[in-house]
């Protein structure tokens, strides 16, 4: 691998040949509140500034204020760099700096570590006036070398208290300094992130930051012997870089949304945070509901009356907001519906990540309840989905819900600004004369289509009703008529199948394999098929951006492979659990609607550990697939 | 012409004149004798009286018998879902001052499955006339026990006698932080009945009105017993109270109260038999959270993207 050997003669800063990677994880762990997250989230700025790809993940403990020096306070993040675009988070870091010995076994528990992983220890626990610190330490130094991990003990704490009395307030930015040392990375660029990063603070906070920065840097060139680089490819695009939360809030502020109405959830409730800050400027605000039930009736209200709004939530939220997403599909209201999917079932797993509301969001009204749903796969596409989703929703008179999960709200990923465009913004409510005689449900024969009459149209007054009703929107339970209903807000699924094209098949259009995903499994998925395909597996992929309807032509695609697998984070059955049969193996989400729209012998390659899937597992299931 | 300014001279006069007739729409179904029937009467009436531009008025209602009210309005409605009418309004409301929203609910739909919501909605004071069908008892299902049921009631779900106290309305809604309006009133007072909600509506904020209504269905003795016992109902008199009509007469008891005095509205809602008609608090002062909803409509595209933009810059590498 890359992290082997590392050069031993005395180092000189620039002469010194720097091993050249194509990418790297690196992880920095603390206890909570010791800054590690914003010491990675500004490495990963100046990577990302340098032309690098990046993609960042937060380690959060569950607990506000956890006791230190445990495994749950364990705070911090993963940052993986590399020469191309990053895509996902990736498999077992190679690179760890550690505030403490404790953190670093939240993160074996993981398995987010291998042998040969590199890690740079605080070895202020190693002189601790505690003896049952001290042999803590000594005892984790011991288990970490077994581990094969390859352990250097740094004097953080000491080389802090040269700069600062409290070193817990500055050993974050030391260790910029030295990561920028390690990783070759430009100084100025790191210098204007501690800048960004304590704007807020007094000039003298900076000054002393930016020492701290300083110092880091030099204690690595003297004492250091870990040196890479990371080639890359300088941009001229202007980047933003932000988790997948914030490209959301940013979505409805660009779709020109003016009410989000939400409770709050973990993980979907940040995006409201995000939102909040500047939604009143771009004249909208924030509804903080009652209850999750409340916030979707809010959001229905507000959308009947002209102006589409949002609702953002997570599984149990779903949940709750069953009734009133039926009644919308039912009078055809649109709305867009967020769901930032975490585990489940009931409160499962609040913090990880899942995609287990497929089915509940496909299926899990009463009745027959038609909807669009759409699964973006990369933090820029949770942006432009929901600019598009309210389009779709007013269009189509429909909810449109979008299916995100907790890896993509907190996954961070630059991306090129996106140019905002009028157009994008909803338009005016129509308050022209509605054509007179043309009733509120007029579905056109072919599409379901119909034109929606908004208060305010003169002549368009009719009363909306979740009950079975008629053209002219009055309340029938004629046979015939609720047959007709049904069918008509049916179609227009079909009729908005129409309008999408054959998914871009990811690699060769025929194979041994092909592997199927949807939303934030893209990266990995993709990753693993082209180390395959690398190794000369015949494997291609396909990731679905829209779950109901699907993209047309995928049995055809289908056709062309030996084998098709769904690789999805939720649960299947493994056919060789007991008491599993191939008649009753219950198959994961995504693959259980395939199977049913395609007729294709679709498998399932899904487990519900509540993390991102790791292209190596993927890498891993393709080879033995394929019995390469 | 002769130094006149003809556009500083133009008289708002309405475009058209609406009639009872023109709020009407289809033959309400509700069984002869019901109460919401004199509601009815009495709202086309408030609309015709305030010429209420149809296509600027919604009636948002749950589900029950008096949530069939929108049904029967030739305005824009809103028959949404069981127990929230609340939430609905609020969103219709928010970002549309123009329009005049009505809520319309039943004893079952807001002090049973929405009560949640309902202690919220008192709490946002947004400008909502709300009027709440007080028959006592869930029609719609056949005849269920509903928290505004006396103790003791039979129905089909308690055959022996409902088992426990009901829930007052009246106290809850005066309970709740920034209450604005409360006023009850009942369907076979139609005068009263019909200043009552003229007043609700006038009032800006969350008006709550209280309609004592007869079910002759499943609930004949108790109405038979309100309309005819004079002690049973009394009336509440104040200047700024609501105003009293010919019918005053039919009536031995009349009750001074100022309703600004909470404290004495909260004695006469506890009153276990006897009750009051009339209005018993407003307080035109109350926070309306629908100022706060509108205080941002009507940004230009412009305004938007720059604000967006902005906020963008911090995100910039």
């Amino acid at each position: 691998m890359e992290n082997d050997s590392h050069v031993k003669t005395a180092p000189q800063q620039g002469t010194v040949k720097r091993k050249q990677l194509r990418q790297h994880i690196v992880e920095i762990i603390s206890d909570s509140g010791e800054g590690a997250q914003k010491a990675g989230q500004s490495f990963g700025a100046v990577c990302a500034k340098m032309g690098n790809g990046v993609w960042t993940v937060e380690i959060i403990p569950a607990d506000i204020q956890p006791p230190p020096r445990t495994k749950e306070s364990a705070s911090g993040i993963r940052i993986r760099i590399g020469s191309e675009r990053i895509t996902n988070a990736g498999d077992e870091a190679d690179l760890v700096v550690a505030f403490n010995e404790i953190a670093p076994y939240s993160r074996i528990d993981q398995d987010a570590f291998k042998p040969g992983t590199i890690m740079l220890i605080e070895d202020y626990w190693a002189g601790h006036d505690s003896s049952e610190i001290r042999e803590n330490y000594a005892r984790a130094m011991e288990d970490f070398e077994k581990r094969g991990y390859v352990v250097h003990q740094i004097p953080m704490e000491k080389e802090c208290l040269k700069l600062v009395p409290d070193a817990k307030k500055g050993k974050n930015m030391w260790v910029l300094g030295m990561l920028c040392f390690i990783y070759n990375r430009d100084l100025r660029f790191a210098q204007a992130q501690v800048k960004q990063a304590f704007r807020k603070k007094s000039r003298a906070v900076v000054d002393v930051n930016l020492q701290l920065l300083q110092a880091g840097y030099e204690w690595a060139v003297e004492n250091l012997d870990l040196r890479y680089d990371i080639p890359s490819i300088e941009t001229q695009q202007e980047l933003v870089v932000m988790n997948g939360n914030e490209a959301l809030g940013f979505g409805v502020l660009a779709a020109g949304i003016e009410v989000c109405s939400m409770y709050p959830i973990t993980p979907a409730t940040s995006a409201s945070h995000h939102l909040a800050e500047t939604i009143e400027k771009a004249g909208g605000l924030v509804h903080q509901a009652e209850d999750e039930i409340a916030a979707i009736g809010f959001a229905v209200g507000s959308s009947y009356a002209g102006k589409t709004a949002v609702t953002i939530t997570s599984g149990p939220g779903i949940a709750l907001k069953t009734e009133f997403i039926g009644l919308a599909v039912m009078a055809e209201v649109p709305l867009v519906i967020i769901n930032v999917q975490r585990g489940g079932p009931s409160t499962g797993l609040p913090t990880k990540v899942e995609q287990g509301d497929l089915l509940a969001l496909l299926y899990g009204q009463p009745g027959d309840t038609p909807k669009i749903v759409m699964a973006p796969s990369t933090i820029e596409e949770c942006f432009h989905f929901v600019v598009l989703a309210r389009q779709i929703a007013e269009a189509f008179r429909i909810p449109v819900v979008l299916l995100t999960d907790a890896n993509l709200a907190t996954g961070v990923q630059p991306f090129p600004r996106p140019e905002l465009k009028k157009e994008w913004l909803s338009p005016p409510i129509d308050q022209s004369p509605w054509t007179e005689d043309l009733q509120p449900y007029a579905w056109d024969k072919e599409t379901g289509l119909s034109k929606r009459p908004i208060p305010g149209q003169a002549g368009g007054m009719f009363t909306l009703t979740g009950l079975a009703h008629t053209e002219d929107g009055k309340v029938s339970y004629s046979p015939d008529q609720n047959q007709r209903g049904v069918a008509m807000r049916s179609r227009k699924l079909a009729t908005f199948g129409k309008t999408l094209k054959p998914p871009q098949v990811n690699g060769d259009p025929s194979g041994d394999l092909l592997v199927i995903g949807w939303g934030s499994t893209r990266g990995a998925i993709e990753e693993a098929v082209a180390s395959a395909r690398e190794e000369g597996a015949k494997v291609s992929s396909l990731h679905l951006r829209f779950v109901s309807p699907f993209e047309p032509g995928l049995k055809e695609i289908f056709s062309q492979f030996k084998q098709v697998v769904a690789v999805e984070i939720n649960y299947s059955d493994d056919p060789d659990d007991p008491m599993i049969t191939p008649e009753n193996r219950r198959y994961s989400q995504l693959a259980w609607v395939l199977r049913a729209q395609t007729l294709v012998d679709i498998d399932s390659f899904s487990n519900v550990h509540g993390q991102p899937l790791r292209p190596g597992h993927i890498f891993n299931m393709i080879k033995s697939r394929l019995q390469l | 012409m002769f130094g006149l300014n003809l556009d500083a001279c133009i008289i708002d006069v309405p475009e058209k004149y609406y009639s009872v007739q023109d709020y009407e729409k289809g033959v309400a179904r509700w069984c002869p004798g019901c109460g919401d029937h004199s509601v009815l009467s009495a709202v086309k009436r408030l609309c015709k009286e305030e010429q209420l531009i149809p296509e600027k008025t919604v009636f948002v209602s749950g589900i029950g018998c008096s949530s069939r009210f929108p049904h029967y309005m030739n305005t824009y409605g809103f028959h949404g879902l069981h127990g929230r009418a609340f939430p609905v309004a609020s969103g219709v409301k928010f970002r549309r001052p123009d329009l005049n929203v009505f809520v319309v609910t039943g004893d079952g739909d807001c002090c049973s499955i929405g009560a949640g919501h309902w202690i919220h909605a008192i709490r946002y004071n947004i400008n909502l006339t709300v009027l709440l069908f007080d028959n006592q008892i869930y029609g719609m299902t056949k005849k269920q026990t509903s928290p505004t049921s006396p103790m003791g009631t039979i129905s089909n779900t308690h055959p022996e006698g409902s088992v426990l106290p009901p829930i007052n309305p009246l106290q809850t809604t005066l309970g709740v932080s920034n209450v604005s309006f409360v006023a009850q009133t009942a369907d076979w007072v139609p005068s009263h009945l019909y200043s009552t909600i003229k007043k609700a509506y006038e009032h800006q904020g969350f008006s709550f009105v209280k309609i004592l209504m007869r079910c002759p269905k499943f609930m004949p003795d108790i109405a038979k017993e309100k309309v005819s016992d004079k002690d049973m109902v009394r009336l509440l008199t104040h200047e700024n109270g609501i105003p009293l009509g010919a019918e005053a007469k039919r009536f031995t008891h009349i009750v001074e109260h100022d309703p600004s005095n909470m404290d004495h509205a909260r004695e006469l809602a506890a009153s276990p038999e006897i009750s009051y008609l009339g209005l018993f608090y407003q307080n035109k002062d109350a926070l309306r959270y629908d100022l706060y909803g509108a205080h941002n409509i009507n940004y230009t595209p412009e305004q938007k993207i720059t604000a967006i933009n902005q906020a963008m810059e911090r995100y910039v590498i």
